[in-house]
């Protein structure tokens, strides 16, 4: 049997990660385990599972809130989707928490955490379009100390990040934007509920009388890592949000590369974002519309 | 090094566990407490079937370490009863016939309970969500959402004795034992000391390999008892359904032929065997190209040296000359379809286990065919029949998969070879691996018509992919033939269906031995025809349905019991407003279309052209009244619907007997559980034993035809007079439904009676995005006579949630889909409201004139999706599934 670790401290976490080995036997960290059990059940059906030491984070005390900090809002590496979907946040969220509630069922909810989302760097993964949208950035402490990374830098492709051996996300910190904003989430399954996403968009817009100051949109499971989309939104500022999603083009996904696999086509996941990308944007120029 | 216990508060009791911390709770529960009710069906979060309440929330325990569960309270479904509210909902499972194969349920219940905890009043919307995350494969979930809902109602009411007369809705017999955890499943009840067997799969679907020395591996493991391969097995290595094709090796000899395939098997304590790896094992492997393209196969090199061309077996039927009459029609219509790989996904995996009883072997496992088993288990070990004792587990679903053996060859070979019990569960990825499909269908089919919509002639050419092994193949290329024109009068008619092997996995039984395929070729023939001719769809198939009196291709007169024209006209009124409805919502414009769409059924019940038995016996004597009673109940209710005729038919009730199940030391052979059978087949049997044994009382009572029994205790009463009881009274009953063989046309007289049924299907289709939304279905089924509606209307929901699957979601790819996360089976949101209209044609020869519906109730579902989204988008779907992306393609095919 391996060692299994669940310290009660950050201190003691990341002291516990420096003096383990980095390469062979480097430790497995685990959190809501909801990507690490799933994955070791598939290999261990074709006798593929190796066993790793774990360092379970999920003692740790003080990791489990969303607290806002002026600036912005820390939401700590135990938050669970289960806690975005419930606790009240502001309108920016808005996004996060419908992706937080289509994510698994209530059972998957409950235990996963978005730190876990991230840091599997599955394409599909719903916690990412949201918090790109949104600028948010991943703390990332060691014990040589504390660095902040921007989501799209800390993710480097399909399932790598940037996390180094002897380093534990700490939390994600998403900035306040400027005045009201707006933010949504649309996904698009082949199944009602637990299903991964065939293609997802999130946006945030911020609007002054009718007008967008900015907008921000990101698209998932059409790369290797969720994109924001710069030439559209660049495309979009200073214009009346009602005339936004019928500015959307073809053009503007060209930095897509989606793949063809079991679940869609690139060819449909190309149009279908182009649907959705309309679609999300017609519904914050109209808020009500977005639930249909 | 051995970890300090940690404590579980389970059901509220401290629990103390020693286990290693990174133990999922859900195998801590299991095998550390043995708290077997709680279940695993997947060990990756995807079927909720081992969801448990921990520190009140719902969670997947297969996904939770024992540390971060340590001092928690957890709830499991043995805690249910007695908490108030986990009784009621027990209650209202069980009121809404909501368990069927009971796999589920405890985690459904306790998916529920979070919910109800919260919210004791649940809308259908809330109940949805909160149930999202458990997959039920057998109810379609409308029956689950119900009670849940209902559960409230419960609420201290103490359960009213339901009747249990033919046509009542008594609640499951066996249900009490689903909804309490208490029922016991493969992977439940193996003794302590069983060691753990741990198949060697193929990752190749075709490839030459060699095992080398296996002393260095089991030297290295000192847990590891044995490593079995072809070498081992005492008798035939090879197993399959017919008789004289035994192709399917239980351990290879050198050339393995799908992804899945058994090379050998690790036995030993479970640690061990759970400890080796791939890279570890002296296997060296040849990768040889596959065949995975059956037309292909048609002219490459044989997979099996006895079928030379790769055909399996050819089916036809030919009746009249269909080329003339196709020539001579005033419209006809063609097309061609495909369908792929179905999954059955019963939320059970594969498992039992084994033990040698001095020159006998039992073998205890979840199955559909206890009597098929002990064929196969005495052939692979050279024992006589008589040698070999099933018992048949719980059953954790089927759906024809379960027809096939899996763990029970393998077990047997190695209980009897080194003498101890043995078990096996397998994982989720090797039952899907391993097992049996849906035959892949390629389809060309054409139909004609004259100027007024009658039929004239028919013609069908299936190509259905078999995989490497035989299996059902012949079954399949059998029944399609016969089923392709559908409930039809065509007076002319040349169908063919060729089962081709290729390098895939075994293509079996599933629900509808490959009837629904064709039905989705036949339904939008009819619709092309009825749009030609002008006429409605639904009065197209009016017109030609078949109706008493008529003789089908086969040359077969049904003289009674068609009740498809009865179906349609109750379906009738619905379908017009469902219509109207469509075309209003439509005239608002806007990128969703509404359509409504409709296909018929018939259904042949039992084996085609064969004999097919079973033989049910009752006894009266000191230790009471005992049914035993042969049948398997996979959840689709035998058990209790025989035993509402046996007692109807006996004059007693049904809660005068004691019941013995599916032991074959202990009952009769009652055939398998397949074919929509057990209800036609063995209810009849059922009747003629309670009759039997009637009449043997009455005898002895020297009382009339109508003398009314009484029972208390084991004391019986014959109007009123206490009639002694020396010995052993004895009813035991057989039937064998009257089929002749076809011949080399197809001629004959396939099956003694039809399932016949039309459904409705409603929806809207997003043409921007080619996702479709199922509204409603309405299911018009001609069953004969309804046992028990409750168990009926379960059939029908949870097979139309099946069709569902197969239209719009299902697709096995071996090696990508091969779990619960990439293969997408309906969930609660998935199903919409149904409505089941049962129409009760009687069978002369049914019991009480009951025919069958377990299968009946899937196979005109995905046609009439398809028809549906024909109405609404004038699309043909021609590849199933329906991916929102096939849609959408087809959508700007025709709009070029
Ligand atoms: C049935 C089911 C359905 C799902 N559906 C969806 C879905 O619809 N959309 C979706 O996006 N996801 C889905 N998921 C995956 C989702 O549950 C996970 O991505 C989850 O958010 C991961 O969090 P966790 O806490 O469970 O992570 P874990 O499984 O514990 O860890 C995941 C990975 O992140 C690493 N990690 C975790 N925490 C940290 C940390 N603090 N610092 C550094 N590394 C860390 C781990 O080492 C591991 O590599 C589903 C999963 C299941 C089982
Ligand atoms: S066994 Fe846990 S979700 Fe399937
Ligand atoms: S009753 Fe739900 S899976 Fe069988």
């Amino acid at each position: 049997m391996a060692a299994y670790r669940r310290p009660g401290t950050l201190a003691e976490a990341l002291a516990l990660l420096a003096a383990a080995p980095t390469e062979q036997g480097a430790p497995l960290l685990l959190a809501g385990g909801t990507d690490i059990y799933p994955a070791r059940a598939a290999a261990a059906a074709w006798l593929r599972d190796a066993p790793r030491p774990v360092l379970d984070l999920s003692g740790i005390a003080g990791m489990g809130a969303i607290e806002d900090t002026g600036g912005h809002h820390r939401i700590g590496a135990g938050v669970t989707w289960a806690m975005l979907r419930d606790q009240p946040l502001p309108p920016w969220f808005t996004a996060l928490r419908d992706a937080a509630r289509q994510v698994g069922g209530m059972q998957v909810q409950a235990r996963g955490t978005l730190l876990g989302n991230l840091c599997n760097a599955s394409p599909a993964a719903d916690g990412v379009p949201p918090l790109l949208a949104l600028d948010a950035e991943v703390e990332l402490a060691s014990l040589r100390g504390t660095r902040r990374l921007p989501l799209g830098d800390f993710l480097l492709g399909y399932r790598r990040t940037a996390l180094a051996p002897d380093e534990i996300a700490t939390a994600v910190l998403v900035p306040k934007p400027e005045g009201s904003a707006r933010s949504g989430f649309l996904k698009l399954g082949a199944r009602a509920y637990l299903v991964i996403s065939i293609v997802m968009v999130a946006g945030v817009v911020e609007a002054a009388a009718g007008r967008i100051i900015r907008a921000r949109l990101a698209v998932g499971a059409c790369s290797a890592v969720a994109q924001r989309l710069p030439t559209l939104e660049a495309a979009l500022a200073g214009l009346p949000l009602a005339d936004a999603a019928a500015m959307v083009e073809t053009a503007h996904l060209a930095t897509l590369s989606p793949i063809d696999d079991m679940r869609a086509t690139a060819e449909y996941r190309r149009h279908a974002t182009l649907v959705l990308l309309r679609r999300l944007l017609a519904g914050l120029a109209a808020p009500e519309a977005l639930a249909a | 090094m051995s970890a300090p216990p940690l404590t579980l508060t389970v059901n509220g009791t401290p629990r103390a566990v020693v286990a290693p911390p990174e133990t999922r709770l859900s195998a801590v529960l299991r095998d550390g407490l043995g708290l077997t009710g709680t279940k695993t069906g997947c060990d990756a979060g995807d079927c909720g079937a081992c969801t448990v309440l921990l520190r009140g929330a719902p969670v997947c325990a297969c996904l939770v370490p024992l540390a971060q569960a340590a001092g928690g309270a957890v709830l499991t479904v043995e805690g249910l009863a007695a908490m108030p509210l986990g009784a009621a909902l027990q209650a209202a499972f069980l009121h809404h016939g909501a368990a069927q194969c009971g796999i589920c349920t405890p985690g459904m219940l306790l998916a529920a309970m979070a919910l109800l905890e919260a919210t004791p009043r649940p809308d259908e919307a809330a109940a949805m969500e909160a149930l999202g995350g458990v997959l039920c494969r057998c109810t379609g979930y409308r029956k689950i959402l119900e009670a849940v809902c209902d559960a409230h109602r419960f609420l201290g009411t103490p359960p009213v004795p339901a009747s249990g007369a033919v046509g009542a809705r008594l609640p499951r017999i066996d249900g009490p034992a689903k909804l309490t955890g208490a029922a016991l499943y493969g992977a439940d009840a193996a003794p302590a000391d069983a060691l753990w067997l741990r198949p060697i799969r193929s990752p190749h679907a075709h490839a030459r390999f060699r095992l080398g020395d296996c002393a260095p591996l089991l030297a290295r493991h000192p847990g590891l008892h044995r490593v079995l391969t072809a070498a081992d097995v005492p008798g035939r290595n090879g197993f399959g359904i017919y008789p004289d094709i035994k192709d399917q090796p239980v351990f290879c000899d050198g050339v393995v032929r799908y992804r899945g395939d058994c090379v050998a098997a690790l036995v030993g304590e479970r640690a061990a065997v759970e400890a080796v790896r791939a890279e570890e094992l002296p296997l060296e492997w040849e990768v040889l190209p596959p065949l995975s393209d059956p037309e292909a196969a048609l002219a490459a090199a044989p997979l099996h040296p006895r079928w030379p061309d790769n055909v399996l077996t050819t089916g036809r039927v030919v009746s009249g000359d269909a080329t003339a009459a196709l020539a001579g029609s005033a419209h006809l219509a063609e097309g061609a379809w495909q369908t792929g790989f179905v999954e059955h996904a019963y939320i059970e995996p594969e498992a039992g286990w084994a033990q040698r009883v001095g020159t006998r072997i039992e073998v205890f496992a979840t199955t559909q065919a206890p009597y098929m088993d002990l064929e196969e288990v005495a052939g692979v070990l050279g024992i006589p029949h008589d040698a070999v004792r099933i018992i048949p587990s719980a059953c954790g679903g089927g759906f024809g998969g379960k027809l096939d053996v899996s763990v029970q060859p393998m077990l047997a070979i190695a209980a009897w070879l080194l003498r101890r019990p043995v078990r096996a569960a397998w994982s989720r990825a090797e039952s899907m691996a391993s097992s049996t499909k849906r035959h892949p269908s390629r389809i060309t089919a054409r139909a004609g018509c004259d100027a007024a919509g009658r039929l004239t002639g028919f013609a069908f050419e299936g190509i259905f992919d078999t995989g490497a092994y035989a299996s059902w193949g012949p079954t399949v290329a059998g029944r399609v033939p016969v089923h392709a024109m559908g409930p039809y009068r065509v007076p002319s008619v040349a169908t063919r269906a060729r089962a081709v092997f290729t390098h895939q996995p075994p293509s079996g039984a599933f629900r509808g031995f490959g009837v629904p395929q064709a039905a989705i070729a036949q339904e939008a023939l009819w619709d092309q025809l009825a749009d030609a001719v002008g006429l409605d769809r639904l009065e197209f198939r009016a017109l030609n349905a078949l109706r008493a009196g008529d003789t089908t291709a086969t040359g077969q007169v049904l003289t009674q019991s068609v009740g498809l024209v009865a179906c349609l006209d109750a379906l009738r009124p619905r379908w017009q407003a469902l219509r109207a409805e469509a075309a209003a919502r439509n005239t608002r414009g806007g990128p969703r279309r509404h359509g409504v769409g409709i296909a018929c059924m018939w259904y042949g019940i039992g084996n085609t052209g064969m004999s097919n038995p079973s033989t049910m016996r009752v006894t009266l004597g000191p230790e009471g009244l005992v049914f035993h009673n042969g049948a398997v109940d996979i959840g689709q209710g035998s058990t209790t619907v025989l035993l509402q005729i046996v007692a109807e038919a006996l004059g007693l009730r049904t809660e005068d007997f004691t019941l013995v199940l599916g032991d074959t030391d202990l009952t009769a052979d009652a055939g398998k559980t397949s074919a929509s059978r057990q209800t036609f087949v063995s209810g009849r049997a059922a009747q003629e034993a309670g009759a039997a044994l009637r009449q043997a009382i009455l005898l002895r009572a020297n009382a009339g035809e109508d003398a009314h029994l009484r029972l208390e205790g084991s004391r019986l009463f014959v109007d009123g007079r206490e009639l002694a009881l020396d010995g052993v009274l004895e009813g035991i009953g057989r039937f064998d439904p009257p089929t002749v063989p076809l011949d080399a046309d197809g001629q004959g007289i396939p099956y003694a009676t039809y399932g016949f049924a039309a459904q409705v299907a409603a929806l809207s289709v997003d043409t921007e995005l080619g996702t479709v939304r199922l509204e409603r279905i309405v299911a018009a089924h001609d069953v004969g006579r309804a046992i028990n509606p409750t168990l009926v209307e379960g059939q029908i929901h949870g097979g139309i949630a099946q069709g569902i699957g197969l239209a719009l979601m299902e697709e096995y790819l071996p090696g990508r889909t091969e779990n619960l996360h990439d293969y997408l089976i309906p969930t609660t949101g998935d199903v919409p409201e149904i409505e089941c209209i049962l129409v009760e044609d009687p069978e002369a020869l049914g019991p009480y004139g009951a025919k069958g519906i377990g299968e009946p109730a899937l196979v005109p579902t995905a046609p009439a999706i398809f028809s549906a989204i024909r109405d609404a988008t004038g699309v043909t779907i021609t590849q199933a599934p329906a991916l929102p992306h096939r849609v959408l393609a087809a959508i700007a095919e025709a709009s070029r």
